[in-house]
């Protein structure tokens, strides 16, 4: 399970990574390969709209299932990958890469000390028994 | 602590698909594969329709039905004509309630002069067991056999070219659809069924229970030069859904009649035997279905799902729920069946289909949604 050093996690699977004041969203290696094939996105929040920590951003979709993406910190959206329409198989294929969800600017950069370090989510997962 | 579980039984191929990697999930008590490492249910999917998959379902339920009134019992059980089936053949039938409703949907084998197989689904088992009891007379005994028996299907347009590599004692150019014959598979003895639960060509194999893993490992032998793929339940249910083959607790349930289900045509209501539900399902067929289960693609981009909101109009009321529905891997749309009122069932006609809590266009369709060439 590919879990890359310098991401922060949520226990909900998400990923962040940290540009200044913004971070950019997905799901992690283990959400997706636990989905299986995706085969749509429906993301749920668009460009300017603010969200709060814990608030559902959209729904991932493989044939069999589906699971609810989680806002990691409160901000404001300011990207949204629209290209995942096209080629849902990305968050698949690169969950950390091409397959990025949103990007939120953050309102309280205290929020990241709530984040999983890469570790301390090795540790969640192997715990859970995932 | 949270609440002890009962134990799942196991599949007697448990050890071969977790050697594949295979996503086990729970699932009417069992512990199955729901899809296969380095596969997923896109590719097994895709093997079935283009190649061939080999599917483990010997969580299903068997029973042994034999004595000079089995055919006459079973006939008073379900609304198909047992009558009429020739020893070898077969026959897909709902099992009805006093209400015209559908306790379970199951296929009966003829495989002898008074005696006959009757196939169930694995999470209606028990209860189809407690039902038949309950309204059995003299005359034949009913053997639960289901762990005895396990149940390999192969299914896709390569299926039997593989199969026919490994069986012996069979008739292949006799084997119609439908039809059944006693042969040996990998050298074990196995019923061999044209049958399927797909949309493809194919046969189901009914072996011992000690036998499941020497047919597995001969089928994959034999079929690895056509690209057989192991598939899961996933790969299962999305073919089925293409192939507009309702699923018990989906589609069909005890407040359903097969007559508004679109499987009328197992209802022999002219067989000379009266059967549990006769007078209601004659009552239906002469007013009409109230409901009728159609078939219908998304317009709008989301993927709909059992349970979710079906309405007529973009802002008007609910009116059922979806009762099956998947983004189809073949078709590549958004697929889904529900229940609508008799003068709405019409090919054409739009529906809305709420998904959270947004309302997405759909149009009503012919089905199956696939069919094979």
């Amino acid at each position: 399970m590919n879990i890359p050093s310098e991401l922060k996690f949520t226990k909900e699977h998400e990923w962040v990574r940290v540009e200044n004041n913004k971070v950019v969203v997905g799901i992690s290696d283990h959400a997706q390969h636990e989905l299986g094939d995706i085969v749509f996105l429906d993301i749920q929040k668009k460009v300017g709209e603010v969200v709060k920590k814990g608030q559902t951003v959209g729904t991932v979709e493989s044939v069999k299932t589906l699971s609810d993406v989680y806002a990691p910190v409160s901000g404001t959206i300011v990207r949204v990958n629209a290209g995942l329409a096209d080629s849902p198989a990305s968050v698949n294929e690169e969950p950390y890469g091409g397959g990025w969800l949103v990007e939120i600017e953050l309102s309280d950069a205290a929020e990241l000390t709530t984040l999983l370090t890469a570790e301390q989510y090795q540790e969640y997962l192997k715990a859970s028994d995932h | 602590m949270s609440n002890p579980q009962e134990p799942l039984q196991k599949s007697p191929l448990d050890a071969r698909h977790r050697a594949l990697g295979a996503k086990m999930v729970p699932f009417a008590g069992w512990s199955m594969p729901v899809t296969y490492e380095g596969l997923g249910v896109m590719a097994e999917h895709e093997a079935v329709r283009t190649r061939a998959g080999l599917f483990d379902v010997s969580h299903m339920g068997e029973f042994l039905v034999e004595g000079p009134h089995a055919g006459a019992i079973l006939d008073r059980l379900v609304p198909n004509d047992v009558s009429r089936l020739a020893i070898g053949d077969a026959l897909y039938t709902p099992i009805c309630n006093e209400h015209g409703g559908i306790v379970d949907d199951c296929l009966i084998y003829r495989t002898g002069e008074t005696r006959f197989m009757v196939v169930v689904n694995a999470s209606n088992a028990k209860k189809d067991f407690e039902w038949f009891s309950a309204h059995w007379s003299e005359g034949a005994t009913l053997v639960d056999i289901s762990s005895a028996t396990a149940l390999i299907a192969i299914q896709g347009p390569r299926a039997l070219g593989i199969a026919k590599r490994v069986t012996q004692g069979v008739n292949f150019e006799a084997l119609r659809s439908f039809t059944h014959q006693e042969g040996t598979v990998a050298g074990k003895v196995a019923r061999v069924s044209r049958t399927g639960y797909t949309g493809e060509d194919g046969l189901e194999l009914y072996l011992g229970w000690n036998d499941a893993e020497a047919v597995w490992d001969g089928l994959r032998e034999a079929g690895s030069i056509d690209g057989l793929a192991p598939a899961g339940l996933g790969a299962r249910d999305s073919t089925r859904l293409e192939a507009r083959l309702p699923l018990y607790g989906n589609d069909i349930d005890d407040h359903t009649s097969p007559l508004a289900a679109g499987i009328g045509w197992t209802v022999k209501l002219q067989k000379s035997s009266d059967f549990i539900g006769k007078a209601p399902l004659v009552k239906e067929k002469a007013e009409g279905s109230a409901t009728k289960l159609v078939g219908f693609v998304l317009r709008d981009p989301g993927i709909p799902r059992h349970g979710y909101p079906v309405a007529l109009s973009p802002d008007g009321p609910a009116v059922s729920v979806v009762t099956s529905g998947t983004k189809s891997p073949t078709l590549g749309e958004s697929i889904g069946l529900c229940y609508v009122p008799a003068a709405h069932a019409t090919v054409g006609e739009k529906l809305w289909v709420e998904i959270r809590q947004r309302r997405l266009v759909g149009e009503i369709v012919p089905t199956p949604f696939y069919k094979r060439k």
